[in-house]
């Protein structure tokens, strides 16, 4: 056990670390933001909107997020020619905008799922007293709906936060230098892989702690009317 | 908008010939009764004669399959989907409409994660558009007017169930109802609780408010209504004061019932 390469290394791994949290959170804001629509979608009783809803969820929870990933980055050379005449080529050219959208779809999909279960157990008493009371369903899920389900998905959301951030390993191959890419560049030059991958499962655990934490502290917070 | 000062001659609320059927179970055949200002009216009968789905029809919480009805001779207007299942033609009446009525509920349904008084600030607030100032103030009086002054920033969990109640009467009077809907308000309470939701009932009763109520409560039915119905099998089997029918009912089914209720 060499621990002078780990001490050598560490400002590099520390680097690939933020490269990680930045993938992650920015997968995590945007895949927020299409969960919603999507989870409203899903629930729709018009085809129009539940069946694209439904559709999006399958695929990307149905196959694995390294296909996916090597779709979008691979796959997309297929099309060059079509994405250039769009003006997007140079974002699909770019690892780092394959990675992030992989994640961004992935977490849309099951926070979407996580959300239309949280949607779906707001109890049906509290849905009652809100139409009783002329709220629209506009309204309604502004006011009543939505608050309650955050509260009821935060936990599974915490999971799925800690899931991502674990999966944006996988980017690693395709070229990025997250903490598990610059981790295995370390090890290509030093060959300390026992050392290397120790330090940096350790930093992947303490992420995952402060993380794990942090959704405590908050979900302690959305739940104090249940003292 | 609805004529105010015309709509004060109408009954406050009329229902004519209402039927409503859950598949092949027909729950209500054909009921008509009237609310005029200041009416509390009582709906009696076991369990199964309908009563609770009569009076969620009146706030169109279950949609009637026949018959009209009218809140200050405003009617709900009603179609049918190409399944050709009842449904109203104008939600936004609905939600109106349900904006000037007070509904109680057995199990209260207090929103959970809001205080007592944002619970009771909801509705004047984001469905009447009352300044927040105002509907705080209003909140609070309702709040004290219950008795539960004391626990405007508590949570419904931190109450009692006697406290969730009377909270939930203080959420429905803050829309300045014209007719309040109690639905079994007291049938989930320990019974050391009752009381002192019935005493808030009957206080708002003595204040002249109009009041229909699903009770099995038979001392409040007979005290404080102005009407009672008697509800068997989806139709009202005997009606009249309190006197006629707790002391001289006409049918031998009420006779009954309140012999096993008395």
């Amino acid at each position: 056990m060499d621990l002078q390469v780990v001490w050598e290394n560490l400002p590099k791994l520390l680097q690939g670390a933020q490269l990680t949290l930045e993938i992650t959170v920015t997968s995590l804001l945007i895949g927020l933001l299409i969960a919603v629509p999507v989870a409203l979608m899903r629930l729709s009783k018009h085809a129009v909107f539940w069946m694209p809803a439904y559709a999006y969820i399958l695929y990307f929870r149905g196959t694995p997020l390294l296909v996916q990933l090597f779709l979008i980055y691979y796959g997309s050379g297929q099309f060059r020619a079509e994405l250039s005449d769009l003006g997007l080529w140079g974002f699909f050219r770019d690892a780092y905008f394959c990675g992030v959208l992989a994640l961004t779809l992935n977490t849309g999909a099951y926070t979407a799922e996580i959300l239309r279960g949280a949607i779906q157990a707001v109890p049906s008493g509290d849905i009652e007293a809100a139409r009783a009371c002329g709220m629209g369903r506009a309204l309604m899920y502004r006011r009543i709906i939505l608050p309650k389900a955050m509260r009821l998905a935060w936990p599974m959301y915490g999971n799925e936060v800690v899931f991502l951030m674990q999966a944006t390993s996988l980017v690693s191959v395709i070229t990025l230098l997250d903490l598990t890419g610059v981790a295995g560049r370390i090890i290509s030059k030093t060959f300390a892989v026992y050392e290397i991958y120790i330090a940096t499962a350790l930093l992947y655990l303490v992420i995952t702690y402060v993380i794990v934490f942090l959704f405590k502290r908050i979900e302690r917070r959305l739940n104090r009317h249940l003292a | 908008m609805p004529d105010v000062t015309a709509g004060n001659n109408d009954p406050v609320m009329v229902v004519k010939d209402l039927h409503k059927r859950f598949s092949s179970l027909e729950v209500l055949k054909g009921i008509t009764l009237s609310a005029d200002e200041g009416d509390v009216i009582s709906l009696i009968g076991s369990s199964g004669s309908g009563k609770s789905t009569l009076l969620r029809c009146i706030n169109l919480l279950e949609i009637p399959d026949a018959g009209s009805v009218y809140i200050h001779g405003e009617l709900i207007q009603m179609t049918r989907n190409r399944r050709g299942e009842p449904l109203a033609s104008d939600p936004r009446q609905v939600d109106r409409i349900r904006s000037r009525l007070g509904m109680v509920f057995q199990n209260f349904n207090l929103w959970s994660h809001m205080s007592v008084l944002e619970n009771v600030m909801e509705a004047p607030v984001h469905v009447l558009k009352v300044p927040k100032k105002e509907a705080r103030e209003r909140a609070i009086a309702m709040l004290e007017k219950v008795g539960i002054g004391n626990k405007l920033n508590d949570y419904p969990a931190q109450l009692s169930g006697g406290q969730q109640q009377r909270a939930a009467i203080a959420r429905a009077l803050a829309v300045e109802p014209e007719l309040m809907l109690f639905d079994e308000p007291t049938s989930a309470l320990d019974p050391e609780m009752v009381g002192e939701v019935l005493r808030v009932m009957r206080q708002l009763a003595e204040e002249g408010r109009t009041m229909l109520v699903v009770t099995h409560e038979m001392g409040f039915a007979r005290e404080v209504s102005s009407k009672v119905l008697f509800l068997h099998q989806g139709q009202i089997e005997e009606q009249g004061t309190p006197g006629q029918v707790f002391n001289n009912p006409e049918s031998e089914r009420c006779r009954q019932f309140l012999t096993s209720h008395l």
